[in-house]
């Protein structure tokens, strides 16, 4: 009997008599390398490309494996990305992904080398990230093919002085607080608690403790975010290296397991065209991830997600479902969000305190699988066991969660 | 005052034109009757490619809205602060706009708005801002 499986029906095995189709991913791929290159200087004295390699080589050296197991490397550089990279290092590939999503392109990733490899068509997927806008050229000042000159973005918005992220993420930001009354306070506190956790972070650019009236009174960017509402602009690099739940059995690192994934975009690089501007993919990618991953926000010890602005947080928190839309104000401002409190978020300091070099969640998830490993250091959230973790790219545009945890949780 | 003016396209060029004589235009959907923006060749709503351009009325209120204290690239650098609005026009389409003639400090989400013609580009045509409505 043939089996339809409907779009959209994610997160379960379709059963009828025997498996036909596994439509989970549920602990079928594991992450066995996981490393990042940040300095607290902000600057890396080495080139994006020399970052790649290295970041490429540790995170193999991190899994016990050679560029021999690599099958399959995904990249966000250039174009025909992927291929241009596999190349320089001598991968001949038998999978392939380019996908560029901005900020959330490794989660995207990491959803498609679990899809991958769960489908048998690769067993070594290699992700990885570098960018050196501080001490090299800025990626994004020249534009690609969606900033350029023919992009919606430059004939409709850009002419209206629209420019920094900072002014569309403020367009949302005023919303929210219009919708629900949330305040500049209750944003600042957001950036308060992840300084708390850079502060616990050697490599973390800002590790300076500050309070909320410090962010009050740093300069406006675009009203009503301030500068410290604001991510930093760091160089940085990243790699992950995915592979079969069977394979990671037998390799030198503790393995962590996707245990869930799910993707969701509303609109490319134009506000305009995002209808709620308070309401990112997070609400749709989040509750398919943790569905498939199996798991209530009471099993979720760690939460790392994507802070280009303070207000990107805020509504994340309330998209992944940790409280109702609009209540994001109140429920960050005890605290909760920083070490000590019920809900540790951004435990390496975040976009905002950490590290961002433009496309900031690899290190969302370096970070994520860090804790679950039990390698947090002063920063180590005891007894972690289940991780989510949320790339938001473009401005809100595309989000995509993967849900991580320890072989105790599969 | 000094922008980004980017070149008309043959799909833009009728909203373009229209300009000229102070005349705010968009797209619409002969299949569904839904409004179209940003120009396209299609419908986002039903793919339709039968679509006309048609006179707004030039009224909406802003749905949100900044205030640009930084400027968003360097031609704006003598303009700050200057204030960058998602506008919902009444035939229910939605713009990137600046809200002018008026203290950014006085602007408000959901004020009723209507277009503005005192932005001039170099080449004659004009960029539709809007400004707030006597109450």
């Amino acid at each position: 009997m043939l089996c339809f499986v409907a779009r959209g029906m994610h997160g379960a095995s379709t059963e009828t008599g025997r498996r036909i189709v596994r439509t989970s991913l549920r602990g079928a791929a594991a992450i066995v390398g996981a490393v990042d290159a940040v300095s607290s200087t902000g600057a890396l004295d080495r080139t994006v490309e020399q970052l790649e390699v290295d970041m490429i080589r540790d995170a193999l050296a991190d899994a016990g494996l050679s560029i021999h197991d690599v099958d399959c490397v995904m990249s966000t550089n250039g174009m025909m990305a992927s291929l241009d990279l596999a190349e320089r290092l001598g991968v001949r590939g038998r999978f392939t992904d380019s996908t560029m999503t901005g900020g959330s392109s490794f989660e995207v990733h990491v959803e498609h080398a679990a899809a991958a490899i769960a489908a048998g068509l690769c067993e070594v997927a290699v992700i990885v990230y570098a960018a050196t806008p501080r001490s090299g050229p800025n990626p994004f000042a020249s534009g690609g093919p969606s900033m350029g000159k023919d992009s919606a973005l430059f004939q409709w918005d850009l002419p209206y002085g629209l420019g920094l992220p900072a002014a569309s993420y403020s367009l949302a930001a005023r919303r929210h607080m219009h919708e629900f009354g949330t305040s500049s306070e209750q944003l600042a506190q957001i950036a308060v608690s992840f300084r708390e956790w850079a502060s616990k972070n050697p490599n973390a650019y800002h590790q300076t403790p500050m309070t909320i009236d410090d962010v009050l009174a740093s300069p406006m960017v675009a009203e009503p975010l301030h500068k410290l509402d604001c991510c930093l602009v760091t160089d940085g690099a990243g790699a992950l290296v995915v592979t079969s739940a069977e394979r990671a059995k037998d390799l030198r690192s503790t393995p962590v397991y996707v245990l869930g994934a799910g993707t969701a975009h509303t609109h490319g690089m134009s506000l305009s065209q995002m209808g709620d501007v308070t309401t990112t993919g997070a609400a749709v990618s989040g509750p398919q991830a943790m569905a498939m991953a199996e798991i209530d926000h009471a099993d979720i010890d760690v939460v790392e997600l994507y802070d280009s602005f303070t207000i990107t947080a805020l509504m994340t928190l309330e998209d992944l479902g940790f409280c109702s839309k609009g209540e994001g104000g109140d429920f960050v401002s005890d605290g909760r969000l920083g070490p000590g409190g019920a809900l540790p978020t951004n435990t390496n300091g975040g976009g905002l305190s950490y590290t961002h070099p433009g496309m900031y969640g690899m290190f969302v998830l370096v970070e994520a699988v860090r804790q679950l490993r039990g390698e947090g250091g002063d920063r180590q959230v005891d007894g972690a066991e289940v991780a989510i973790a949320n790339g938001c790219g473009g401005v809100l545009s595309c989000t995509s969660t993967i849900v991580l945890g320890t072989e105790s949780t599969l | 005052m000094p922008r980004i003016e980017p070149a008309p396209t043959p799909l833009s060029e009728p909203f373009w034109e229209a300009t000229r004589a102070d005349t705010l235009k968009a797209q619409r959907c002969n299949s569904c009757q839904m409004f179209v923006w940003y120009p396209r060749d299609f419908c986002p709503e039903c793919l339709g490619a039968d679509l006309t351009w048609v006179q707004l009325q030039g009224t909406g209120s802003i749905y949100s809205f900044n205030v640009m204290r930084k400027p968003g690239n360097p031609m704006m650098g003598d303009e700050v602060p200057y204030v960058v609005a998602l506008v919902d026009l009444d035939e229910g389409i939605r713009m990137t706009t600046n809200i002018v003639g008026v203290d950014p400090e006085s602007v408000s989400c959901d004020q009723r708005v209507v277009v503005d013609w005192s932005v001039e580009l170099e080449d004659g045509r004009k960029l539709p801002t809007f400004t707030p409505l006597p109450t």
